[in-house]
């Protein structure tokens, strides 16, 4: 929303005359970061909110110009920390196609590979911390908790195989990826989406069966088909809200047309909805990874060679723009190149900070409890809220 | 050589009262074990090997060392006696409780009902210090305390009333001795249904999950004892644990047959024990498997249904009563 436009405010026909502003965040429990909520109540009601962001704001775009094609990859990934092969996906491929660089089909595959394993890093942690806000850090929730960074944990150990990294990778590279697969690599994957998947079903009996579960979260934050279309929320939050559209899908990027996959889409719009979504993802992720296995061409996995200097890539004059589905939405970045070793001008659009934007338009009306499991159904990652 | 009867009393009370302290620290390393189990964690397990059995004894020293800060817009007087006003009313519970025939403080005629009235006054405590604190968050917390307390002191009593309805008498040992032939759990339909209600009611008094809205530590960060630290924490976090343990202790006595068992005489109080730490931890489990519901759904489960629910359940109990005697069986 531009400043000038007033706060929303919604009147609930209060008979007292006194409102509370409370303050939730930036150093709050539940506020997945710095995020900071001006609430303003009546009663437990909560009737406006003012979003204030920035706190983790690091110079990322800046950063990005004072930085060669080669070292920004790495960097990269510090944007959506907790999703880091997205973002420097997204890079390299904005760079790409300005410089019309082909990417080796094992290339292609190994960064699906990635993407998907990232998705379910991504949404373990979700579920986690979602549950966490719904149940307290001693309460139900932290067993959910323990249970989703157990299987994250399973994720982050092939990483870690992969690249010798267990949460900023600098994996891709212009050009395709930095790493081949490590021998037996592709049936320990194997394993570990085996066990993940077993305990997806789990989790869905351990909390769809709960009654308690399904009353904090139905009908809860409901964002219908037209304000996530105004507002323009991606992921999870757009498909929750009866939208098909994926990235993709709509515009299939690395390869993903060869993957046969469903792209799940819940109509009601509500926080179950979003949760539902990420649920199936998980499972699509699962099945995506398994046919890339399977299909994993050989072949080089980079049609450059291997970093020599930091100056080594070197880009045509001209401007490109990438977008790839990350874990929380459509992650872009938009490159403009003068002809140097590094961009003139760098743009992100990072998925939580749009998905973020509609908080304002859903919360109020809730009660202060439904705030942060609203906030923990939008998963937002200030890292690329704020960049 | 035989002690004045108030300077016997007032043995037995300080006996009783630190066997309480203790049984409530250990209490908390119970319930991180347990709770360790269920998430496939360890809990505490290096500060007395093996298994942390030194670690509450490591977590009340710490308490006592730490430094005790006061808000600078706090109300003083409210702020620093909120702690004490709580934890007194919880520590009062268990005066009435005969943890075997003739071993407790006092078995009173009107047992249950002074549990149940002192029980209540834990309230006033955790609103001075929700209040005194001059915390947003402490404020909020401390009136959806009042709120809850006031909704789930009714069912919590209506509960507890069948097994006094059944036994004939409000006196705990009268109680226990009616269910010599039957426990109350086990009494047809009614004693399984007040149980259930009871432990719902015990959960919500208690200000557990899933009824923990005032200390809600992902929207009130900690709730009325945001502001709170060193002893004064520590008070109102044993304060806390001792309302669950007697009322686990109550519950054990109530429905469970208190110290009835098979063995020897001797052996009740360990019966008794056994229960109530059953009991507990019943509490425990259902606190680490549920998420915390919204304060408005807790109200609605009250007034809409606990609530009637009990009451007709308490005139069920009336009717049989009336019509085939008190008494177990």
């Amino acid at each position: 929303m531009p400043d000038t436009q007033a706060k929303q405010v919604v009147e609930l026909g209060y008979g007292g005359n006194e409102r509370l502003m409370m303050n939730m965040g930036p150093q709050h429990p539940s506020s997945h970061g710095v995020f900071r909520m001006i609430l303003t109540l009546e009663g437990e009601t909560v009737v406006g909110v003012d979003a204030v962001i920035g706190y983790l704001h690091r110079c990322h775009e800046k950063l990005g110009e004072t930085l060669t094609y080669v070292q920004y990859p790495s960097i990269a990934s510090k944007t959506d920390y907790v999703a880091a092969m997205t973002s420097e996906l997204a890079y390299v491929s904005a760079v790409e196609k300005i410089a019309r660089i082909d990417v080796p089909k094992r290339a292609q595959y190994l960064r699906v590979i990635a993407a998907e394993l990232q998705r379910i890093a991504s949404h373990c942690l979700w579920l986690g911390t979602w549950c966490l806000d719904m149940g307290g850090a001693l309460g139900g929730g932290a067993t959910v908790f323990l249970y989703a960074i157990r299987e994250r944990e399973m994720v982050l150990d092939r990483f870690e195989e992969l690249t010798g990294a267990r949460l900023l990778y600098g994996f891709h590279q212009v050009g395709g990826t930095r790493y081949d697969v490590p021998p037996g690599w592709d049936t320990k994957v194997r394993e570990t989406v085996d066990f993940i998947e077993q305990r997806i079903d789990e989790y869905e009996a351990m909390l769809e069966h709960n009654t308690f579960f399904r009353v904090r979260t139905q009908g809860v934050g409901v964002i219908s088909r037209e304000l996530a279309q105004d507002v323009g929320v991606s992921g999870p939050l757009i498909r929750g809200s009866g939208v098909n559209y994926d990235v993709r899908r709509a515009e299939p990027y690395s390869s993903y047309g060869d993957f046969d996959f469903v792209v799940p889409v819940e109509t009601e719009g509500d926080c179950y909805a979003r949760y539902r979504v990420r649920m199936v993802e998980f499972r699509q992720s699962i099945r995506i990874i398994r046919q890339a296995l399977d299909g994993l061409p050989a072949g080089p996995i980079s049609s450059r060679p291997g970093v020599k200097s930091v100056g080594q890539v070197r880009v045509p004059k001209g401007e490109g723009y990438a977008r790839v589905e990350g874990a929380r939405g459509e992650v872009g970045c938009y490159i403009i190149s003068d002809g140097s070793p590094k961009p003139y001008r760098m743009k992100w659009r990072g998925a939580s900070f749009s998905n973020l934007a509609v908080l304002p338009h859903i919360v109020p009306g809730h009660k202060v409890a439904d705030v942060v499991a609203i906030m923990g159904s939008v998963d937002p990652v200030f890292g690329e809220v704020d960049r | 050589m035989t002690l004045p009867p108030v300077a016997r009393a007032a043995l037995r009370a300080f006996i009783v009262l630190n066997a309480i302290i203790l049984l409530v620290t250990y209490a908390t390393l119970l319930e991180r074990k347990f709770a360790a189990r269920m998430q496939s964690r360890i809990g505490p397990y290096y500060v007395g090997r093996p298994h942390g059995w030194l670690q509450p004894i490591a977590d009340a020293l710490k308490l006592m060392l730490k430094e005790d800060v006061v808000p600078a817009a706090a109300d003083r007087g409210v702020y620093n006696l909120a702690p004490v006003v709580f934890l007194v009313p919880c520590m009062l519970i268990f005066a009435t409780i005969p943890f075997a025939p003739e071993l407790g403080v006092a078995d009173l005629n009107i047992g249950v009902l002074f549990f149940l009235a002192v029980s209540s006054l834990e309230i006033v405590g955790l609103f001075m210090g929700g209040w005194g604190s001059n915390n947003k968050y402490a404020l909020l917390s401390a009136m959806r305390a009042v709120n809850q307390i006031i909704s789930y002191d009714l069912p919590f009593v209506f509960a507890a009333l069948v097994p006094v309805l059944l036994a004939g008498s409000l006196q705990m040992s009268a109680i226990v001795a009616a269910q010599q032939g039957l426990w109350f759990v086990f009494y047809p339909v009614i004693g399984q249904l007040a149980f259930v209600a009871y432990l719902v009611a015990t959960l919500a008094a208690e200000n557990r999950v899933p009824f923990d809205i005032l200390e809600a530590e992902s929207e009130l960060v900690a709730g009325f004892r945001v502001e709170y630290s060193g002893m004064k924490f520590a008070l109102i976090q044993l304060g806390e644990y001792a309302h669950m343990l007697g009322t686990s202790f109550l519950g054990a006595l109530l429905f469970l047959g208190g110290w009835l068992g098979p063995g020897p005489a001797w052996l009740g109080p360990l019966w008794f024990l056994a229960k109530a730490v059953l009991v507990f931890l019943v509490v425990t489990w259902v606190r680490w498997s549920f998420v915390r519901i919204r304060v408005d759904q807790i109200l609605a489960i009250s007034w809409k249904l606990l609530l009637p629910a009990t009451l007709v359940l308490l005139l069920a109990t009336g009717f049989v009563v009336a019509t085939r005697g008190a008494g177990g069986g």
